[in-house]
């Protein structure tokens, strides 16, 4: 990564390193504490009935002012690492005029009819679509609340509002240079009615889109102040864990607890249908209370369910099965040339968020009460109101920043669990789960298996492909009604219907092979393009191998019009020194393109693979157009940190079922990438004035790929399959013998095919 | 009773002797800072400093905290050395979730405790045992050199 | 036909020999030797325990009976747990009082024959991975406290399953001919000149505790080489390390209160954690020995004949000091991502001494036998009411990063020339 030395002039936006001198200075402060809940407002329908009896400007559901200095903003969708809070914050504090250090944030409660995400039709932060949707919503809401104070300002002065400037929370009549501060104003403000449309700057008066601002919430997260969900005490609280039945979709039997029962600390067992909870004064007793139980579980139809028997399955369903179209161009039957043809297999992966799930309920006669990290607040309602049969008014949802979401918190499973086990109680209970029980109870990421083949002309381009993916569908599950009317998963086909490349004819079909029940899905960083991309960029990576091409000519041949990809690509080629000067033996580079999330980006990578197999990537570089940047700071952190997610996918982790339950446990066999394994990442963006492109998964989108095709440039071995084999990769099987810790010399022979593809790099 | 010295303040807690040491901060005595992410020594987000040692809480029975000094991140910036590294973090702009960040400002002190200009190999031997799912792992090694040099760089790459 | 007679001759001898070997192995199988003879005069149990079931239950422990026959988080003495041997698998029985499944129906002579003779209630030879070859030594009463404390415990219905050797290993009348020519069925007699607490610890670790059943090396008919009693062997793939007074090979450069420590809390520092079968020993039966019982078993242990061979225990100055230096790789790599969490980069163990590498005797393992079998599978002891624990990185890491683990770890904790391949791992998954 190259570092850019801080301009000291273009400091006075930015957050000073030190929190309590913010404080002091009655900066920035982060203050999600929603835990004085009580002493606000209870039941909350929507925002306006927050604002009751506070004397403070509230024009519309994302700005409220007090007649005190504060500036509150509420973010509509959640923060879980991705910058969310600062993009929103942004755009907001961009238009009202004030500094992010005059700013705090507050989470929006549930309310689907104010904080809906119109591009997921749900009051839901996922997909990589925050800024996407936020990007002219919150600009407008901040300009209106503007519009309004500086309004405002210009009546108490009776002069013309064109007259009157804002800046950094302060009104200025120019011609007389009087000023006024939002706080005067926020009365009179709140008796206005708000514009019909307030006008937005134009890019080149922004004082804080497109800087490199610091995030609104880091500071607690490094003095170790900010709660997560797991951090929530609330008095009287008592804290529990669970064990589901390890066989997916199995039931919990009998359950002897006189052993846990008798553990000091613990108080109470709950049996649920498919879990037993038990809860104790703190975590250790109830884990152990746990352990202590004797249960016999019924362990359903998925009881003799394999990996293995899925794989099988989804080769068979590839063949016999029913396609659903998901794009056809021109006609790919009959045209000529070589035709090539691969298949490729993904595993089912876990999430992992640091940050286990856990959720704090307490269900009292009239009310219940939640704190929960999710990155659906409504849905948590939902499940609330059909579990304790309370209306919805009478559950509170507050939400908390999250260890990580990766699309876990995307479902209300453990929401709706953690109500059920308190309300067999009459306090507080905090559910944890374990490690292990985050492993084993997952919403899994499906398994895909895709058969992809193309026909390659004489200048070895494609004029033909198909490509068919068979696999479950998530859509189905998390919002039926998405789903096309031919019953296609848009998902499925993301980023393989609608490729970057020219190619005249083409069909993308899916064939639908979902889960035995019980065994639930899930959305996954990077969902469809995840997945699709893998497949796609290997693909052309076949391709240009067959053809004897450089990878990146080829690609660039197949762009045709598409000058943002061609952007990304020369970008990330030049930075990343492509073809210039040859590799070691057993080096190779590896690239891949792509137009994920509304975004374009090029990901150039560089491994060795040692002759024992063993894979050390040395550096990447990520070209990105992701329209016009926020802030190019979180661009850099989400990219990065999506290749890393990325990366560990493809090197370690899969999730295989052996008589329906998951094998692996913790972080010992769910293995993922760790801080000397992984490479330095550079990242560069394109300058763009386009409508902002989703940025949170395109990182993890490009890391297999990438990976994949920069292995097969070191070693000649086309891998198809992920978790990667390194056995795979081994140059020569009796090597094998001679594994050393010590450092492997350079092989001398190094196959044709892996010189090939160098020579041509 | 136990008796522990927790960020210089002696501390009494009515627990059992095999009861982890992070279940005692973040249950009994409400220090939340300190993180659970796998309970197995395995991820690093219940890193403290015991005599100044980065110890995994999870797997630390609370008596064997006895008679030493715990450290953890409330109290970590009462030290000269943890200040500079909290401020290399906010610098670097390091994290992301945040969840793992605790832990791994504990553990990258007591690396710059022992070795005050460390090597990326000593970084990649003090750091490696701490996750981030975020994936920080470029920044978190900045921030310990910026940690270390005081030469503040931002980290923004822009073409 | 002089040389033809001869054979023939010959032949019909050594037929001879053969039918009167077998008829007497076949007449004696189901003796258990003199019954009559004095009682040993050390007892198994401490003399303040006083009730057979007490007594017994302590003896129980000290035999490790449950070692063999409880599955982990199964029934108490169900049986069923499974013992993989060359010849096949055969499973431990049901030990409980259950007229069924288990020996609710025998009678104390039964019971008794059985550990001094190695025979089942209708008197059929027992396979000798039961370890009545040792528990022959016990006295009766001894064996009775066992049985009362036994029948004491809930009866539990569990079928036995069924064993699954090739022939010839499932012909059980071939038992008695085994039992014929290597077992003794003589009763502990205490060595004279030696002291009470050495007597004490002779019948804990001979009679009871059967240590020589792992830690003595067997000969071709998987009998104990007598010679070479406690100078180590491998089986289930683990080491037994040489527990004789030898001091390069053995424990004779460790202090009576490391070895104490060891066999009472499966640890001693800068000497090793007990793990794998020496862990079950630790956490089924030797930390539940009074201190007393493990002083005797350490005086014991410190005069049996000292015997050259095994891994070379680290000289004393190379306890615990700076690991010697090794080339960074693979190994290392995983090394400080995984495992120093818990081992520290020094190996000196992080949060716990149990986690401290330098020092034992499975990092100077060139062949990395232990070590590997517990990155592998990992590793539990429940002592004094704590669990230390490891988990298991079999699943997820590759023989060939396993192989430069146990390499790296042997190299720089160990000082040796690792030399495990891939392929050896993938034999000992
Ligand atoms: S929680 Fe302690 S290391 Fe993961
Ligand atoms: S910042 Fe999220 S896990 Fe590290």
């Amino acid at each position: 990564m190259t570092h850019r030395t801080h301009p000291a002039e273009a400091d006075t936006d930015l957050l000073d390193p030190s929190r309590r001198e913010l404080l002091k200075r009655g900066g920035l402060v982060v203050a999600f504490m929603w835990l004085g809940g009580a002493s606000r407002v209870w039941g909350l329908a929507d925002s306006a009935r927050i604002d009751a009896g506070h004397p403070q400007f509230a024009p519309n559901a994302y700005v409220r002012i007090g007649n005190d200095g504060s500036v509150q903003l509420v973010m509509p969708s959640i923060e879980m690492g991705q910058g969310a809070y600062t993009g929103q914050a942004t755009l907001l504090a961009e238009e009202l005029d004030v500094g992010l250090d005059q700013i705090t944030v507050e989470h929006a409660p549930a309310n689907r009819k104010l904080y809906a995400n119109p591009l997921l039709g749900e009051q839901a932060t996922g997909g990589s679509t925050t800024i996407r949707y936020c990007w002219t919503t919150l600009r407008n809401a901040g300009a209106a609340a503007r519009s309004m104070l500086v309004s405002a300002a210009a009546q108490r002065w009776k002069v013309d509002a064109s007259q009157c400037t804002a800046s950094r929370g302060l009104v200025t009549h120019a011609p007389t240079g009087r000023t006024l501060r939002y706080a005067e104003l926020a009365d009179a403000a709140a008796k206005l009615l708000p514009p019909d449309k307030a006008p937005l700057k134009d890019p080149s008066d922004f004082q804080l889109i497109g800087k490199p601002m610091r995030r609104v919430d880091t500071p607690g997260k490094v003095d170790g102040t900010l709660p997560f969900g797991i951090d929530i005490r609330v008095p009287g609280m008592k804290v529990a864990t669970v064990q589901a039945c390890p066989t997916l979709g199995g039931r919990v039997g009998a359950v002897d607890d006189t052993r846990a029962r008798a553990i000091p600390g613990v108080l109470k067992v709950v049996k649920l249908d498919s879990a037993v909870a038990v809860i104790g004064e703190h975590f250790w007793a109830a884990k152990q209370g746990l352990e202590a139980l004797d249960i016999t579980w019924n362990r359903g139809a998925n009881a003799n369910f394999t990996t293995e028997q899925l794989f099988q399955d989804m080769a068979h369903a590839s063949e016999h099965g029913t396609p659903i179209m998901g794009r056809e161009v021109g006609h790919v039957d009959g045209v000529s040339g070589k035709a090539i043809s691969a298949t490729y297999q993904l595993p089912m992966l876990a999430h992992t968020t640091m940050e286990p799930l856990n959720t704090v309920v307490h269900v009292r006669p009239d009310a219940c009460e939640i704190w929960v990290g999710t990155q659906v607040p409504a849905r948590c309602v939902d499940v609330a109101t059909k579990i304790t049969g309370l209306p919805a008014e009478r559950i509170m949802v507050h939400n908390q920043y999250m260890g990580g979401g990766f699309g876990r918190r995307l479902f209300e499973d453990s929401v709706e669990q953690a109500v059920a086990i308190a309300k067999q109680a009459d306090y507080p209970v905090k559910v944890i789960w374990t490690r292990e029980e985050d492993i084993a109870q997952d919403r899994y990421r499906p398994a895909y298996y895709d058969r992809i083949s193309a026909t390659l002309d004489g200048q070895g381009q494609p004029v033909a492909w198909t490509h068919r993916t068979t696999g479950a569908s998530v859509m189905a599950v998390f919002a039926p009604g998405a789903m096309g009317k031919n019953g296609l998963d848009p998902d499925l086909v993301e980023c393989a219907a609608d490729l970057p490349y020219a190619i005249p004819n083409m069909r993308v079909d899916w064939v639908r092979h979902d889960m035995p029940a019980g065994v639930p899905v899930g959305w996954w960083r990077g969902v469809g393009p995840t997945h699709n991309v893998f497949v796609v960029e290997s693909f052309v990576d076949e391709l240009a191998h067959a053809a004897g091409k450089d990878p990146v000519a080829y690609r660039r041949d197949m762009l045709g019009d598409n000058p943002r990809a061609r952007a990304v690509l020369e970008l990330a080629v030049q930075k990343a020194g492509w073809g210039q000067g040859a590799l070691p033996a057993r080096h190779g580079r590896g690239i891949a393109l792509a137009a994920p999330f509304g975004s374009y980006l090029c990901v150039v990578m560089d491994v060795e693979v040692s002759p024992q197999g063993e894979i050390r990537m040395k550096r990447a570089v990520a070209a990105v157009d992701c329209g016009t940047v926020i802030n190019p700071n979180t661009v850099e952190a989400q990219i990065q940190g999506g290749l890393v997610f990325g990366w560990s996918a493809a090197l370690y982790s899969g999730i295989t079922l052996k008589g329906g339950a998951v094998e692996q446990r913790n972080f010992n066999d769910y293995r993922v990438l760790r801080l000397n394994e992984t490479p330095p990442i550079e990242v560069y963006i394109v300058p763009s004035k386009e409508q902002p492109g989703g940025i949170g998964e395109t990182g993890t989108v490009m890391a297999m790929p990438s990976l994949t095709n920069a292995i097969f440039a070191a070693t000649g071995v086309r891998l198809r399959t992920l978790p990667i084999d390194t056995t795979a990769l081994v140059q020569d099987k009796n090597a094998l013998k001679a594994v050393m810790s010590a450092v492997s010399e350079p092989a001398d022979i190094v196959g044709d095919v892996a010189a090939k593809a160098r020579s041509l790099a | 009773m136990i008796v522990l010295t927790i960020n210089g303040q002696e501390t009494q807690v009515d627990v059992p002797d095999d009861m982890p040491l992070l279940w005692v901060l973040r249950d009994v005595i409400g220090l939340t800072g300190t993180k659970f992410g796998c309970g197995i020594a395995q991820c690093g987000a219940c890193t403290v400093h015991l005599d100044g040692q980065a110890v995994r809480s999870c797997v630390l029975p609370v008596a064997g905290a006895v008679g030493k000094k715990v450290t953890t991140i409330e109290g970590v910036s009462g030290t000269d050395l943890g200040k500079k590294v909290q401020q290399a973090w906010l610098g670097i702009e390091v994290a992301q979730c945040g969840y793992c960040q605790t832990g791994q400002i504990m553990a990258a002190t007591a690396l710059l405790a022992q070795k005050p200009t460390p090597t990326d190999a000593d970084i990649d031997t003090a750091m490696s045992g701490n996750l981030c799912r975020c994936g920080t792992y470029v920044r978190i090694r900045a921030a310990i050199k910026q940690a270390a040099t005081g030469q503040m760089t931002l980290p923004q790459t822009i073409a | 036909m002089k040389i033809g007679r001869l054979i023939g001759r010959l032949v019909a001898l050594i037929l001879l020999v053969v039918i009167g070997f077998s008829a007497y192995a076949l007449l004696t199988v189901r003796h258990s030797g003199d019954e009559t003879a004095t009682q040993p005069t050390v007892a198994g149990a401490p003399a303040e325990l006083t009730t057979p079931q007490a007594r017994g239950e302590y003896l129980t422990r000290a035999a490790d009976c449950a070692a063999c026959h409880t599955v982990p988080g199964g029934q108490a003495f169900a049986g069923g747990v499974a013992f993989k041997l060359p010849m096949g698998t055969i499973y431990s029985t049901n030990i409980t009082a259950d007229k069924d499944t288990g020996i609710g129906t025998w009678s104390d002579d039964e019971f008794v024959r059985a550990m001094h003779a190695g025979v089942n209630k209708e008197g059929q030879p027992l396979y000798p991975a039961f370890p009545y070859t040792s528990y022959t030594a016990l006295s009766r009463d001894d064996i009775l406290a066992i049985k009362a404390y036994l029948f004491s415990l809930p009866a539990i219905h569990a079928p036995a399953r069924t064993n699954e050797l090739s022939f010839p290993y499932n012909q059980r009348w071939a038992i008695s001919l085994w039992n014929a020519a290597f077992l003794k069925k003589q009763r502990f007699q205490p060595e004279q000149g030696k002291s009470e607490a050495w007597n004490r610890g002779a019948y804990l670790a001979t009679a009871l505790g059967h240590c020589d059943e792992c830690h003595t090396p067997r000969n071709a008919a998987f009998a104990l080489k007598t010679g070479q009693a406690l100078a180590g062997t491998e089986l289930q793939g683990w080491k037994a390390y040489n527990i004789t007074p030898d001091k390069d090979h053995g424990i004779g450069s460790w202090t009576d209160q490391e070895l104490a420590s060891y066999l009472s809390k499966g640890h001693a520092a800068g000497r090793g954690t007990a793990s794998g079968p020496m862990g079950e020993v630790v956490e089924n039966s030797l930390q539940y020995l009074t201190p007393s019982d493990i002083s005797a078993l350490v005086a014991y242990l410190r005069e049996v004949k000292p015997q050259a061979g095994g891994i070379s225990v680290p000289p004393a100055a190379a306890t615990g000091s700076a690991p010697v230096a090794s080339t960074a790789g693979l190994g290392e790599q995983l090394f400080v991502g995984a495992c120093a969490g818990c081992h520290l980069d020094s190996g000196q163990g992080r949060q716990t001494d149990y986690a401290s590498l330098t020092g034992t005797r499975s990092v100077r393992d060139p062949h990395a036998t232990n070590l590997t079998q517990v990155i592998l599978h990992g590793s539990q002891l429940h002592v004094s009411g704590q669990r230390i624990f490891m988990p298991s990185f079999g699943h997820a890491y590759t023989d060939a990063e396993i192989a430069a683990l146990s390499n790296y770890v042997v190299s720089h904790f160990g000082g040796q020339q690792g030399t495990l391949s891939a392929a050896e791992v993938a034999q000992r998954r």
